[in-house]
């Protein structure tokens, strides 16, 4: 077995392991059912924002209108499964191809701007999705909202394990293909667009063609969220995606480090969970996250993952270097302090 | 190898570019010079295709370039190492050379490229592994040479390498563009610094506010009154 394979293959266990302890943690009530709820919705968080982290962070494309694909896959899911019976699996799938789709529509015309003017208008777009949905009332029950979105399952028992395994498998899916896609040609291609647009244009690249591209898959995979959304929280609220939830995405993209999936992750379940246990502060919780996100821009503008040399944490290179005995001599520094 | 022919583009309602016409044979080195605002860097574009032009017709190796999108013409092996290096600093030098190589698929040349690349530059083998924003002005501009050269160019527009360099270093840089011609690539040198570029190039063509006002063989030019007086300071 060659040593690519070896390492794939114990990730891949590594992952398993981690799925298997935590959804039995969940179904032991370990983690207790408010947890496991946290859990599933930073989850969610989580996904969309990496979505957001392709275009905005690895792209160098501000896009401030996440929110809207979120709630086009999570409406497209919702009227698949009430309206069609299709099974909740092909259904998020669709929310997100759905969501795919809108973001080419909006990428093409949007995608010739640059900077502050795509902020704008990709915020637009993200508002237009949203008034759409208060006034597609056949499909979406209008303002009033979408009641009654069947959930994974009935059953009291295995509802919050059934979320939180699903959230938790897209998770791991959306984090192999990005950082596949990052580590891959087209990946470099993404970077160099944002590094230097003219040069990467200058080396050859469609600098065009790759904007689009990533817009597209980070619409789908935002898409995927709201999917899982959908039958996850039973109710569906056209104002549920207004620009604040779009910003929320931001910022936890710009508190995990642009351009850095673990930072994303860190800051996708931190700031999730930081927003429950600020509970009893009431309406003035909201001041917490811009206040993390001065001092953060003040001590640490590079973003969470700044303090780890900006290299994002990877399972695979952790298990390809991972040496014991490196770390039993790392615990006897002595020795070679007496050279 | 190119031939520019009636060239105008605009900017808005000012006209920067008014009928220009040149050609660049194949093995030379032709520099365009001027001084700020005549329109050096925007021929340059207008032949890389990054602004669109008014009029007037590029061709290069029998190709008409108007119709090409920038990377197509970068296939075609026209590359441009643009105005002030523009490196992707948060990448490593390795990377920056693999993005020079982006458009090709020949594995195994591109690895005795790495050798070449690193037998005329061998600062860059050292700092390989080193973030791109952390070389200094002189390297960053070798680095931006190299890159180019990754991607096997035909024809070589350098866009003012001796911005912001020490007089020891642009030395250095021109002396290495030499050899990357005499190595069989065709250069089209943009050059505010007309004293050195006329040093090095077989042909100039003077530009002044969007015109091309003289040409000539290059030591033709650099012992003309005119170019003297008016470019390289009496």
């Amino acid at each position: 077995m060659n040593k690519d394979r070896k390492t794939n293959l114990i990730s891949f266990l590594i992952i398993l392991f981690g799925f298997i302890l935590t959804t039995g943690l969940v179904a032991f009530r370990v983690i207790d059912e408010y947890t496991a709820q946290i859990l599933t919705i930073g989850g969610i968080n989580v996904i969309i924002a990496l979505g957001l982290n392709l275009i905005s962070g690895f792209t160098g494309q501000l896009a401030l209108g996440h929110a809207g694909f979120m709630a086009v896959g999570a409406y497209t899911t919702a009227a698949l499964i009430m309206k069609l019976n299709v099974p909740i699996f092909p259904a998020i799938l669709a929310g997100g191809l759905v969501s795919a789709v809108f973001g080419l529509l909006i990428g093409l015309p949007a995608l010739r701007l640059h900077g502050d003017y795509l902020a704008i208008v990709t915020l637009g777009f993200g508002e237009i999705i949203r008034v759409i949905m208060v006034n597609l009332s056949d499909i979406t029950g209008g303002p009033a909202g979408l009641k009654g979105i069947p959930p994974f399952t009935t059953n009291f028992f295995w509802r919050p394990v059934l979320s939180f395994a699903l959230v938790y498998i897209f998770l791991v899916l959306v984090i192999i293909i990005l950082n596949n896609l990052i580590n891959s040609s087209p990946g470099r291609a993404i970077i160099s667009i944002r590094e230097d647009e003219i040069a990467a244009n200058a080396m050859g690249i469609n600098v065009f063609y790759f904007k689009i591209f990533a817009f597209t898959l980070s619409a789908f995979i935002a898409g995927l969220g709201g999917g899982i959304y959908a039958p996850f929280f039973g109710y569906l609220n056209p104002n549920m995606f207004n620009f604040q939830k779009s910003v929320e995405f931001l910022i936890i993209v710009v508190l995990g480090g642009m351009g850095n999936i673990t930072g994303t992750v860190l800051a996708g379940f931190g700031l999730t969970y930081l927003q429950e246990i600020l509970r009893f502060l009431k309406d003035y919780r909201l001041v917490i996250y811009p206040l993390i996100l001065v001092l953060m821009m003040l001590f640490q503008p590079a973003g969470l993952m700044g303090f780890f040399g900006n290299k994002g944490f990877s399972l695979t290179r952790f298990v390809r270097e991972f040496n014991p005995k490196k770390i039993f001599r790392m615990k006897n520094p002595g020795k070679a302090g007496e050279k | 190898m190119l031939k520019v022919k009636n060239l105008n583009v605009y900017y808005g309602n000012i006209h920067a570019l008014h009928n220009i016409s040149f050609e660049v044979n194949e093995g030379e080195i032709v520099t365009l010079i001027g001084a700020n605002g005549a329109g050096k860097t925007t021929t340059l574009h207008s032949i890389s295709r990054l602004i669109p032009i008014e009029s007037g017709e590029v061709e290069f190796l029998g190709h008409t370039l108007q119709t090409l999108w920038p990377h197509n013409i970068v296939e075609l092996g026209l590359i441009q190492v643009p105005e002030g290096r523009r490196i992707f600093s948060n990448l490593t030098v390795k990377e920056n050379l693999e993005m020079g190589a982006f458009i090709r698929k020949d594995r195994e040349q591109i690895k005795k490229d790495y050798e070449m690349i690193f037998t005329r530059f061998p600062r860059l083998k050292e700092r390989l592994r080193q973030m791109a924003g952390t070389l200094s002005g002189g390297e960053q501009q070798m680095l931006a040479i190299a890159r180019a050269l990754m991607s096997k160019p035909k024809l070589l527009l350098l866009d003012e390498p001796s911005m912001g360099l020490a007089p020891l270093l642009v030395k250095e840089i021109f002396s290495i563009i030499q050899e990357i011609n005499k190595a069989g690539t065709t250069v089209l040198l943009v050059e505010q610094n007309a004293h050195l570029a006329l040093s090095v190039a077989d042909r100039a063509y003077v530009l002044e506010t969007g015109r091309i006002v003289t040409q000539g063989s290059a030591k033709a030019l650099a012992s003309s009154e005119d170019v003297r007086k008016a470019y390289l300071g009496g």
